[in-house]
C-alpha cells in the first residue's frame, strides 16, 4: 500500500470519532498495541530529545524497504509514532524522502507537530526521512 | 476544609476581581479558560493593558532625551514608575531600582558585572538545589571566566533547604549567596534570612531572586538587608520584558556598567567615556519604556488590595488544592514544605506530565507541565517532570475542582 492510501486510510478510521475523548482514547491504544522498538535500543543514540517527551528512532533496509522502529516515553506522542510508522514504513527510501505527510493535519493532531509542544515529534518526521536519505544514497 | 473555604469565600470577593482581568472570560477548547499558570507568567488586569494602550495614544516618546513635551511626559512617567517600585519593595531610593529585560537578565547583569570583576580563582559562589536554571548558568558562566566554583545547599524530601549543610558549604571562600527566595518548582519559601546570616558572617554579597515571591507576598529589601533583588513584572500582573534589579545604591556605584550604548554614558568621545551615575549606567539603549510605566500601574493595582486577605485566601487555595489532588490515587506531592506560596507541583503514577497536561488542556486547563526550568530538582526528586498548577489571587475554588475533575478523566483516558 503505497504512503498516500495509508494515510487516507487514517483519516477514514478516525472520522468515525465524534468527539476528543473517542479520538484520543484511540489513539492511545493505538500506542499501546505496537511492540515499538527493543528496550536494548532506548539508548541515547536513538533518542530524539524533546523538551517534555522523548522519542526513540531505528530504522532498517530490507529488499529496497525502509523499516521503523520507535518509541516514546508519553502514550499521546506514542499513538502518533505508531501513526508515522505505520505510514512510512515498508516503502522505498525515495517515496519516504519526497513524501509531504498530510494525515495529521487531516485527523486533527497538528498541534502535537508544532515545535511548541516539544515532544520530539517534530524532530522525529525530519530523522525519518533523514534515515531515507541515507539508505537511498 | 469546607469551613475554611467558606470563610475565604466569604472575605474575599474573587468575582469582582476577575472582572478585573479580560482574559480571564476566555474560552479554550470550547471551554472556560482555567488558569493555572501563573508560575510561569501570570494574567494582566486592565489597569496594566490601558497604561499601555494609552502610552502609545498619548506619552510615545523617548526618555531622558530630548527637551521636548512628550519626551518629558514619558520620562516623567518613567521614573515615576521607578519611584513606584523603589516603594513597593521598600528601597532606600529609586536610584536602587534598575530596569531589565526580566529576572535572567538581572541576574546575568549581576554575574558579568560584579561577578566578572571581583571574582577570583578559588572564590566560590553558594547556590540551592532548587534554583531555576536563571539563577545557576549565569553563575556558571562567570566561574569559567574566573576560576571561582559554585557550592550547591541541598534540600531535603519534603523541598526544605538543609541548613545544617548550609552552615557547612557557606565559608571564608564565599563571596557570593545566591538563592531563590520562592521555588518555582516547589513553591518553597525559603527562610532566607536564616541562610542569609550565614552569609553575612562571612562578609559574602546576597542576591535573592524574588520572582516567585513578589506576586504573592510582601518584600521589604532594607528589612531582608540583601545586596541585590530581582525580579519579573510579568509574573506579578505587570508586563512582559521587564525586570527589576534592586541594588544597595553603595554597590550599585561601584561595580562597572554591563552594556555600552547611549543613556549609560556621560560624555562619549574616541579616546575616553565617562559613565553615567547608577541606575543609569545599567540600562544602555531605549528601554522598554512602556512596560516600566506599565508595571507602576501594576503595582497601583496590587497596593489597592488586603494583603492579608490577598495571603489568607491564597493560602485556602494552596490547602484546598492540596487536599483535594491527595484524594486522587497515585497523586505524588513533589514540594511539602511548611512554608509554600500556591504552587503545586505534583505527579500521577504510571503517567506522563505530557499526556496528562495535554488532556487538561482539551478541558480548557493551563497547568505547566514538564521540568519548569529547573532540571536539577527534577533529578533530585527522580521524576521526568511534574505538572503544576500555580495559582494566583483570581483563582477559584470551583475551578480547582474542575482541575480534579479533569484529572479523573485523563487518569480514565490513560489509564
Amino acid at each position: 500500500m503505497s504512503i498516500l492510501a495509508k494515510e487516507a486510510e487514517i483519516v477514514e478510521e478516525f472520522e468515525m470519532f465524534e468527539d476528543w475523548t473517542e479520538k484520543y482514547e484511540y489513539l492511545i491504544d493505538l500506542g499501546r498495541a505496537l511492540p515499538l522498538i527493543k528496550e536494548e535500543l532506548k539508548t541515547d543514540e536513538y533518542l530524539i530529545k524533546g523538551c517534555q517527551s522523548q522519542v526513540w528512532l531505528d530504522a532498517e533496509l530490507k529488499n529496497g524497504k525502509v523499516f521503523y522502529k520507535a518509541d516514546s516515553d508519553a502514550q499521546i506522542p506514542k499513538g502518533i509514532v505508531s501513526l508515522l510508522v505505520r505510514v512510512m514504513s515498508d516503502e522505498p527510501p525515495e517515496e519516504i524522502v519526497k513524501t509531504e505527510l498530510t494525515f495529521i493535519d487531516q485527523i486533527g493532531l497538528k498541534e502535537h507537530l508544532s515545535p511548541t509542544r516539544s515532544n520530539g515529534l517534530v524532530s522525529m518526521v525530519k530523522q525519518m526521512k533523514l534515515y531515507a536519505l541515507a539508505f537511498q544514497s | 476544609m469546607e469551613t475554611i473555604v467558606e470563610k475565604a469565600k466569604q472575605i474575599f470577593d474573587v468575582h469582582a476581581i476577575r472582572a478585573d482581568f479580560p482574559i480571564l472570560s476566555t474560552m479554550v477548547n470550547g471551554k472556560p479558560l482555567v488558569y493555572f499558570d501563573n508560575g510561569a507568567t501570570s494574567q494582566k488586569p486592565k489597569s496594566v493593558i490601558d497604561s499601555i494602550i494609552n502610552y502609545y495614544s498619548n506619552t510615545n516618546s523617548n526618555i531622558h532625551r530630548g527637551v521636548h513635551h512628550l519626551s518629558q511626559l514619558a520620562t516623567d512617567a518613567y521614573e515615576v514608575a521607578r519611584t513606584k517600585v523603589s516603594h513597593f519593595i521598600h528601597a532606600k531610593s529609586s536610584s536602587e531600582i534598575v530596569f531589565t529585560k526580566g529576572t535572567t537578565e538581572a541576574i546575568n547583569l549581576v554575574a558579568q558585572t560584579w561577578g566578572r570583576n571581583y571574582l577570583k580563582s578559588g572564590d566560590e559562589i553558594v547556590l540551592t538545589a532548587m534554583e531555576h536554571h536563571a539563577n545557576i548558568v549565569p553563575w556558571q558562566m562567570v566561574c569559567e571566566q574566573t576560576g571561582a566554583v559554585l557550592k550547591v545547599i541541598p534540600m531535603d524530601e519534603n523541598g526544605e533547604l538543609i541548613l545544617e549543610e548550609a552552615e557547612k558549604i557557606i565559608g571564608l571562600r564565599t563571596r557570593m549567596l545566591a538563592m531563590m527566595h520562592v521555588s518555582n518548582a516547589l513553591g518553597t519559601i525559603n527562610p532566607v534570612e536564616k541562610v542569609m546570616e550565614m552569609a553575612k558572617k562571612v562578609g559574602a554579597l546576597i542576591l535573592l531572586d524574588g520572582a516567585q515571591a513578589v506576586p504573592h507576598f510582601k518584600v521589604d529589601v532594607q528589612a531582608l538587608d540583601c545586596d541585590f533583588y530581582v525580579f519579573s513584572s510579568h509574573k506579578m500582573f505587570g508586563p512582559s520584558g521587564v525586570g527589576i534589579l534592586y541594588g544597595k545604591e553603595k554597590i550599585l556605584a561601584e561595580i562597572p556598567p554591563y552594556q555600552g550604548g547611549g543613556d549609560m554614558i556621560k560624555t562619549v568621545t574616541f579616546e575616553k567615556t565617562t559613565y553615567n551615575e547608577a541606575p543609569f549606567k545599567f540600562e544602555a539603549g531605549t528601554p522598554n519604556i512602556e512596560g516600566g510605566i506599565a508595571l507602576g500601574a501594576a503595582i497601583d493595582y496590587l497596593n489597592a488590595m488586603n494583603h492579608a486577605e490577598v495571603l489568607n485566601y491564597e493560602n485556602s487555595l494552596l490547602h484546598y488544592g492540596t487536599d483535594t489532588l491527595l484524594n486522587i490515587d497515585g497523586v505524588r506531592i513533589i514540594g511539602q514544605a511548611a512554608q509554600k506560596v500556591p504552587v503545586i507541583s505534583f505527579s500521577i503514577d504510571g503517567l506522563h506530565p505530557y499526556d496528562v497536561g495535554f488532556i487538561l488542556d482539551k478541558q480548557g486547563i493551563a497547568v505547566r507541565t514538564g521540568h519548569h526550568c529547573a532540571q536539577p530538582v527534577m533529578d533530585f526528586f527522580k521524576v521526568p517532570g511534574t505538572i503544576r498548577a500555580s495559582f494566583a489571587f483570581y483563582n477559584t475554588f470551583e475551578e480547582i475542582d474542575i482541575m480534579i475533575a479533569a484529572i479523573h478523566l485523563a487518569k480514565k483516558m490513560l489509564k
